[in-house]
């Protein structure tokens, strides 16, 4: 590397100018990547590219754990340039899907990247050769081996997606999962609606079981463009239902796997569970999935009160049953013989393809962005993570139970020491005016993990790129590699323990 | 074994034994009323973010409402979400909500197929396909036969083959890329099928109406049986729908 730059670092939420960026040669921005991304507290939270001039922008955000904040390298593709660049994949397989994106997006060709296919057959993509019925597998010549090939649609009320299995006999040797085919152009979408609640609807509509968690990352965005400061009560609010929304999503998730487990009286007692907690969000916003309580600037629906008091008795109640059924529900010997050693995805494995959330910690990484990049409501009462070592379909079920237990906590820590005053009243503003140039990042710990949101504006201070990453993202990878030598009938345990988003993913 | 009956026993009888009549508490936003009182309509109108409102006189489309609200708090005198949740219907024009009008929201029979009541009212089973759903609909749907709602007691529940099923439920907007998907399902069911549309996205494509990335010609050539609107709809609007379209009394 001829010199090392200053590394340009914002926090969470923040906003810059976008001059501030220095754009590296391609060849200073690789190595500087990937030696950055060497260190384990370093991770890749997005990787995009964006119409610049007459070529490509590339912006990367790169986390980092120990400082706390978001180290932007760039670098610039002119449009007279060979659309053509070395993979960074090659040396940090964890990018592989960023330049996939760009690849679809854009026609830019990554030379040495190993498997170079479309991603989500986005509407608007430049790589229109191929359909979305003719992506290409990978496959294996062999007599003895066979191909199953299962959607888009599955059995259940679920998205879809299509899964090839490569089998010997009852053995998945391997499992490529081909999304896409839920994208419906959200982002693109969010650029054409100029009316700032049509944004905010259409960012609750990213992936509708994690309305608060996206909504949240892209309310931050808007208000970290214009500047507008949203009082602390207001911030409090919307990470308590945060909370709920994991503890809800959670409790939905350990009773889906037992039915697959077949043990139906901890499916029905955890599913009677999750009952009160949505439809709580529901007295709160009147939607059970809190579509409307999160706004930009200010909330239509404060925390009185009187939901304060019906919150601390929802959580008791919840808590003991919680804690009856699932003490007996976690000693089954029926569920750990059906869970155990299932699906395992080792740390090692877990760190190369770069997992978040909740699929990192199974495997014992300790990424958590409430406790890594908090926001206010995390400054002030800081939230401890947990993980598991096994990284088994086990582990994943056992997680679940844990983080329950840790957000009841928080959420009980935060009613009987924070003052709310609900005659407070900060309404929601739709008519922020950004500044112009800027460039902001979200980072928000939604159930899954990391969502992280980017968005530039130009001159006139109107938004000219929004770009959403799910934690699913990362997370398909991990479901792919637990099921190497797993029996196909586990599939399915396999693929509720992660419950990852389709429709966030495809966008 | 004593412990697991000992909690069966505390938990007791968790089904809603009338669906009919949950009383929901506000700020749950069901039907909407309108009433005469004089506004600025245009405001109103510019104010909804799906378009869903038009003026002289106003009328709101709930197949194209979100449910935000956002309506009724700027005009309060003019616009009240009520909530009641029975708002789902068999005709398009039967969702629109006119001013002054605070009937409650009918199926309209002479519009059923015979075939529907005769053969469907005591089993149903339906195929859930989701086309660029949000997952919240989906969620809802399930949730119709979780412990507390159990549409399973009325012999209504969801197959895993469209072979098996009298009928496609769908959620979503209608993505390009599950246009095709979804026909192949349709086309998979044996006559006589009914066709059920869930949630706005999938009656009017919601908020993603503009999208150049959805393709809702495959909806021009079927006869909708059922619009449940909803953002996403409620398990309580979906149950109702359902047995209101395929039974006289239940």
């Amino acid at each position: 590397m001829s010199r090392l730059p200053n590394l340009l670092r914002i926090k969470n939420n923040q906003s810059i100018d976008l001059g501030k960026i220095e754009n590296l040669t391609y060849a200073d921005f690789y190595a500087l990547a990937i030696d950055l991304l060497k260190d384990d507290d370093k991770h890749c939270t997005n990787y995009f590219a964006y119409p610049y001039k007459d070529g490509l922008q590339f912006i990367m955000a790169i986390a980092d754990d120990v400082h706390q904040d978001i180290i932007i390298l760039s670098h610039i593709l002119k449009g007279t340039d060979k659309q053509e660049l070395k993979a960074l994949t090659k040396e940090n397989f964890a990018l592989h899907i960023f330049e996939r994106e760009i690849y679809e997006n854009y026609g830019v060709y990554f030379t040495g990247h190993p498997w170079l296919k479309p991603l989500r057959f986005a509407h608007d993509r430049a790589l229109k050769e191929i359909q979305i019925n003719d992506y290409p597998f990978y496959k294996i010549k062999s007599e003895e081996l066979h191909e199953v090939g299962v959607g888009p649609i599955h059995a259940g009320i679920i998205e879809p997606g299509h899964f090839r299995f490569i089998c010997n006999g009852e053995n998945v040797l391997h499992l490529e999962i081909q999304l896409g085919w839920q994208h419906r152009g959200i982002e693109k979408l969010i650029l054409d609606k100029e009316n700032l609640l049509q944004r905010t609807i259409l960012a609750e509509s990213i992936a509708g079981d994690t309305v608060i968690g996206h909504t949240l990352a892209f309310v931050q965005i808007m208000e970290s463009l214009s500047n507008k400061k949203v009082d602390e009560q207001i911030h409090i609010e919307r990470s308590l239902a945060l909370e709920l929304e994991r503890i809800a999503i959670h409790i939905g998730d350990i009773s889906a796997l037992c039915v697959d487990a077949a043990y139906y009286l901890g499916a029905n007692l955890f599913g009677v569970l999750r009952t009160p907690i949505i439809n709580f969000l529901q007295l709160w916003s009147g939607n059970r999935f809190g579509k409307s309580l999160i706004r930009p600037g200010g909330t239509n629906y404060p925390f009185t009160d009187d939901l304060k008091q019906e919150l601390w008795q929802i959580l008791d109640n919840f808590e003991q049953k919680f804690e009856e059924i699932a003490y007996i529900v976690y000693r089954l010997p029926s569920i750990q013989n059906r869970f155990d050693f299932v699906g395992t995805v080792t740390k090692k494995q877990a760190k190369l393809i770069g997992t978040v959330g909740l699929s990192a910690r199974m495997s014992d990484i300790k990424r958590d962005i409430r406790m890594t990049h908090p926001n206010i409501a995390y400054k002030k009462f800081p939230y401890e993570t947990v993980t598991v070592k096994k990284g088994d379909v086990f582990a994943r079920f056992l997680l679940k139970k844990k983080e329950i237990r840790h957000s009841i906590a928080w959420i009980r820590n935060v009613l009987s020491s924070f003052d709310f005053n609900s005659k407070k009243k900060q309404k929601p503003n739709y008519n922020l005016n950004f500044k112009a140039n800027s460039l902001s990042i979200s980072l928000v710990e939604g159930w899954r993990g990391e969502i992280c949101h980017c968005a530039l504006t130009n001159e006139d201070g109107n938004l000219q790129y929004y770009k959403i990453k799910d934690p699913s993202m990362h997370n398909w990878k991990a479901l792919e590699l637990s099921l190497r030598n797993v029996e196909i009938s586990d599939f399915p345990i396999n693929n509720k323990s992660y419950n990852l988003s389709y429709c966030g993913h495809d966008l | 074994m004593i412990n697991e009956a000992k909690i069966i026993w505390q938990n007791g009888k968790q089904y809603i034994p009338d669906l009919k009549n949950v009383q929901l508490k506000a700020p749950f936003r069901g039907r909407p009323i309108i009433t005469t009182a004089k506004v600025d309509e245009q405001a109103l109108a510019d104010l909804c973010p799906l378009g869903a409102i038009k003026t002289n006189p106003v009328s709101l489309d709930m197949g194209k409402c979100a449910f935000c609200g956002e309506c009724a708090l700027a005009f309060p005198e003019k616009i009240k979400f009520t909530q009641d949740y029975k708002i789902a219907t068999n005709t398009r024009e039967n969702l629109i909500i006119k001013e002054g009008d605070y009937k409650p929201v009918k199926i309209d029979k002479s519009k059923i197929r015979k075939s529907i009541k005769s053969i469907f009212n005591k089993s149903l089973k339906l195929r859930q396909v989701s086309a660029g759903g949000d997952n919240s609909c989906e969620m809802e749907l399930s949730a119709t036969g979780n412990p507390n709602f159990d549409i399973g007691r009325y012999g209504i529940s969801f197959t895993a083959s469209p072979r098996h099923a009298d009928g496609i439920i769908v959620t979503g907007p209608i993505s390009e890329n599950m246009a095709g998907p979804l026909r192949i399902a349709y086309d998979a069911i044996p006559e006589p099928k009914i066709f059920v549309l869930c949630g706005i996205d999938a009656i009017s494509g919601g908020i993603f109406a503009d999208s150049k990335a959805l393709d809702r010609s495959v909806l021009k050539n079927i006869k909708v049986d059922l619009y449940i609107p909803g953002n996403p709809s409620h398990p309580l609007t979906i149950i109702n729908g359902i047995l209101d379209l395929t039974r006289d009394k239940w």
